[in-house]
């Protein structure tokens, strides 16, 4: 039964960084691919790993309970810092109608920043992809 | 036990794996900005800690549990490297 069980999340998890990375392909700015990347990517990454905890006969639980709380505490903290520096650098966003935080943007950190190129819809042909 | 062949399962998940691996190496050598190529090695990580899983349930050596937690550490400080050096590049 544990056998099964830890099979099944293993399988899982497997399935959850496939579909992580095809979203990585697919989405069409660098934000989007960074949510499906860190929600999808840790979830099955935590999965995978507790899968091969269930099923390790010798394996010490805490190590695979220790990598679960550090990714589940860093991998946000990652992308936080990732997405920030995303947005400074100006990275070009697709789907956003126009640029919420620009105003704010520039009388702090962001103050000479890169232009940005906005564009209110997705580039053409990529209209109907994944989103 | 009850007769499955766990080395062969854990096989089958790492081939599925494979390809996740290859969508996010394509997306590191194609992404139009540095964002994406970094997004993009966060990902290769993800996927390199669960390769490591597979290979302790695969193996049966209790050892590469550790070398998940060690990716997963050295991934955090890669990532904060990147985007300290992103943002330090991209206003200059």
């Amino acid at each position: 039964m544990t056998t099964l069980a830890g099979i099944a999340l293993m399988t899982l998890g497997v399935g959850f960084l496939l579909v992580a990375a095809i979203g990585l392909v697919r989405l069409p700015d660098a934000l989007q691919r960074m949510h499906s990347a860190t929600k999808a990517g840790t979830l099955g990454t935590a999965l995978v790993i507790l899968g091969a905890m269930l099923l390790g006969e010798v394996a010490r639980p805490s190590t695979g309970l220790l990598t679960i709380l550090f990714l589940l505490v860093t991998l946000p903290f990652g992308a936080q810092l990732l997405g920030r520096a995303a947005y400074l650098s100006g990275t070009p966003l697709t789907g956003i109608g126009d640029d919420p935080l620009g105003p704010e943007m520039d009388t702090e950190a962001g103050a000479d920043r890169p232009e940005r190129t906005v564009t209110s819809s997705p580039p053409a042909g990529r209209t109907d992809t994944g989103r | 036990m009850s007769g499955i062949d766990l080395p062969a399962v854990a096989a089958v998940l790492a081939v599925v794996l494979c390809g996740a691996l290859g969508l996010a190496g394509w997306r590191m050598l194609r992404g139009p900005t540095i964002a994406d190529r970094f997004v993009a090695f966060d990902m290769l990580t993800a996927v390199a800690v669960a390769f490591s899983a597979l290979t302790a349930v695969a193996t049966g050596r209790s050892a590469f549990l550790d070398v998940a937690l060690v990716l997963a550490l050295v991934n955090f400080v890669a990532t904060a490297a990147f985007a300290i050096f992103l943002e330090r590049k991209g206003r200059g």
